[in-house]
């Protein structure tokens, strides 16, 4: 039988399989972070039950600690937010309770989850991970399977170290052409979520492929997988390559020696059997692709920045209608305007979607040398991880952006979601490098348009949309 | 957890589509460490005209009248109708235990996403997806008539109501034992307790490298 990367990823993880249709899959890693895990082990220690198998988890800070130096120099006690703070607090206690591993707030591997996992080697082609945070599927770009699940599974996986699942369906994405220049990978997931929905891939792993793909960065890929949630897939992959080997090179928690040639030679069976059949395909060429703007407050509500804002009236269905007519009045726009002229209050660079390392050059290829507009309030950069947080000060991206008159933060979630103290007033307005642009998601009232670092970056030079390769000075890369 | 069998009641309805979980549960309650204490901050922005603040109580809030879980004739509800796409975005099962919190045993609409019909399924919370037509008629019905009840039969998949509704739907049998059974899932999986020790051993045999232990300082 020819079998896709899901299905063989899926054979490779069977406990057991029932009649009808569930089953037992083995987690081989599984990431812990504050705000959806306090929960889960209080439930364990209730039941008094014990994590199976405490190696297999690894637990950091993220979502809910503050960003600023003088908040995280004095560590848990330094978190001015009493409930931040107690949730971090209860983390570690049951950490140490628990006896796993944590990349604590004042700890030099800690940072966002899904960008410290790849990172440290946490996790790897051909394991299964988890995580309770729907962007789990990050680490599908180099062939883990990876799913987001909520608390009461975190409590299972942590007692069991098996989820209970069904199978999905398989649908391919295959992405062809010839990307342009300062077009990334945020704009290619953006405009696949525009063109088939933000349920277009429910019920199905998505697999990655084409060109394009290949030629994408390990990076670039996690941002694409990372994305696939927000196009209704639980699960986002990409096939391992000569790139996805190169990455896990020298990284702390991969395997070495002896054990590196017997990975290596099981990571390269991960790829789809010519001819492996998928329930759907989807093909898509960006050879003309410009970079991406989203409008509206659901991440399928994106236009290229020459667009306008499309008018509701001239959709069918009365669902879609209603919903865009709510998003228009959210986000105080009228159908016909040009993207490029809206002007903008904050722009936040970071989150797990775009804070990696190739994420902080992009952005300061355009900024170098230059200063944000005056009318912003304030233009956030927040690496992904502390790791990369060194690098970009190693490579003094972070002087470029603090020339540029932007803020040079501590790693975390930050405006992402918001729980901390970085997030929008009431109306105000943000371009955006994260991943979802719901009412409320960067702060109560806060208005999100979700772009690439590049195009941020040249909105804080401009003070509205503008396209980035107008803005890029040419250097040869 | 708890069963879900048969349930009657009210029906109060949420007439949007994609209502994602940020909006179902703000992140500002996502700070909180327990299961319960939701209910009030359930749809939070929407039934609300002020911003809310975890620990706040529902007292001395501008509350927005034109929501529907507003109105009066819904105070009672357990029975949620909505459109396609419920639950999509964060997978905050705290968005499951607010509607639960709130009172809601039963969810109805055309699509549910993923991650969230799953979390339903893990705490007694039954989401029946119906086809978008048979939804706009409940809708129908509903807008038609105050304190509109429906009865949700779980043994027999079957929703029925006084005036005359009689849907058949369809649940996935495994999710259906679990809610008729109220069973706690983890103690299930642990009877496979010798199937997953199995496993382990193979995979050590064949991946060891993931069974290498994870070496350096934490915390
Ligand atoms: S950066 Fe945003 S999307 Fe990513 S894990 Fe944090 S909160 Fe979730």
């Amino acid at each position: 039988m020819k079998q896709t990367l899901y299905d063989k990823l899926w054979d490779h993880h069977l406990v057991k399989q029932w009649k009808d249709g569930t089953a037992l899959i083995y987690i081989d890693r599984h990431l812990l972070h504050e705000v959806t895990s306090p929960q889960a082990f209080a439930g364990l220690r209730e039941e008094n039950r014990l994590p199976r198998r405490p190696q297999a988890n690894v637990a950091t800070v993220d979502h809910a600690i503050p960003t600023t130096r003088s908040e995280r120099s004095a560590g848990i006690v330094g978190i001015g937010d009493d409930d931040a703070r107690l949730q971090v607090q209860t983390l570690d206690e049951y950490c140490h309770y628990f006896d796993i591993r944590q990349y604590g707030i004042q700890h030099a591997w800690q940072g966002i989850v899904h960008v410290i996992g790849p990172e440290l080697g946490l996790t790897l082609p051909g394991m299964t991970v988890v995580c309770g945070d729907s962007h789990t599927t990050t680490h599908g770009a180099f062939s883990s399977l990876a799913h987001g699940i909520g608390t009461s599974e975190v409590e299972h996986v942590l007692a069991t170290q098996c989820l209970v699942r069904k199978k999905m369906k398989n649908m391919q994405v295959v992405i062809t052409g010839q990307l342009p220049k300062h077009v990334s990978a945020k704009d290619v997931v953006l405009a696949l979520i525009s063109q088939i929905g933000n349920a277009g891939g429910q019920g199905h792993a998505i697999e990655f492929a084409g060109n394009v793909v290949s030629e994408l960065s390990i990076e670039g890929r996690m941002t694409l997988c990372n994305m696939a949630i927000e196009a209704g897939a639980r699960v986002g992959l990409v096939a391992v390559d000569d790139r996805t080997v190169d990455y896990f090179h020298n990284r702390p928690f991969a395997p070495s020696g002896e054990y590196w040639h017997r990975a290596e030679r099981y990571w390269r069976s991960l790829t789809s059997d010519t001819d492996a059949y998928f329930d759907k395909v989807y093909s898509m060429d960006v050879s003309e692709m410009e970079p991406q703007v989203s409008w509206g407050t659901s991440p399928d509500m994106v236009v290229p920045i020459s667009g306008k804002i499309p008018d509701p009236q001239a959709q069918s269905d009365a669902g879609v209608r209603s919903a865009m007519e709510q998003a228009l009045t959210y986000m105080d726009l009228v159908p016909g305007t040009s993207i490029s002229d809206i002007a903008l209050d904050r722009i936040f660079i970071g989150s797990c979607t775009n804070a990696r390392i190739e994420d902080l050059r992009a952005a300061a290829a355009i900024l170098k040398g230059k200063r944000i507009a005056k009318s912003l309030k304030q233009a956030l950069v927040v690496p992904g991880s502390q790791q990369v947080k060194r690098q970009a000060e190693k490579e003094a991206l972070d002087q470029i952006f603090i020339a540029a008159g932007m803020e040079w933060r501590e790693p975390g979630c930050s405006m992402c979601l918001a729980m901390n103290a970085d997030k929008l007033e009431n109306g105000e307005r943000c371009a955006s490098t994260s991943n979802r642009n719901f009412e409320g998601r960067q702060g109560y009232g806060g208005r999100t348009h979700l772009v690439s670092p590049a195009m941020a970056a040249a909105a804080a030079v401009a003070g509205h949309f503008v396209d980035c390769r107008f803005i890029a000075p040419e250097v040869a890369h | 957890m708890e069963k879900f069998v048969c349930h009657c009641g009210i029906v109060a309805p949420v007439d949007q589509v994609d209502v994602n979980t940020d909006v179902i549960i703000p992140k500002q309650f996502l700070k909180s460490i327990y299961r319960t204490g939701y209910g009030e901050n359930l749809f939070d922005s929407l039934r609300y005209l002020d911003e809310g603040v975890l620990g706040q109580g529902a007292k001395n809030r501008a509350i927005n009248k034109e929501f529907p879980l507003n109105f009066p004739r819904y105070a009672d509800a357990s029975i949620l109708l909505t459109q396609r796409n419920f639950g999509c975005g964060s997978s905050r099962e705290h968005a499951v235990w607010a509607l639960r919190d709130y009172g809601f045993r039963a969810l109805i609409a055309p699509r549910f996403a993923d991650i969230f019909a799953s979390n339903c399924v893990k705490n007694g919370v039954l989401a029946v997806e119906l086809p978008e037509t048979t939804v706009k008629k409940l809708f129908e019905a509903l807008y038609r008539q105050p304190n509109y009840q429906l009865t949700i039969d779980l043994q027999t998949c079957r929703i029925t109501s006084d005036d005359g509704i009689n849907i058949v739907f369809t649940m996935d049998p495994s999710i259906r034992e679990r809610l008729l059974h109220g069973w706690d899932d983890i103690a299930v999986t642990l009877q496979e307790a010798d199937a997953i020790h199995q496993f382990e051993l193979q995979q050590q045999k064949k991946y060891p490298w993931l069974w290498s232990p994870l070496k350096g300082q934490s915390r």
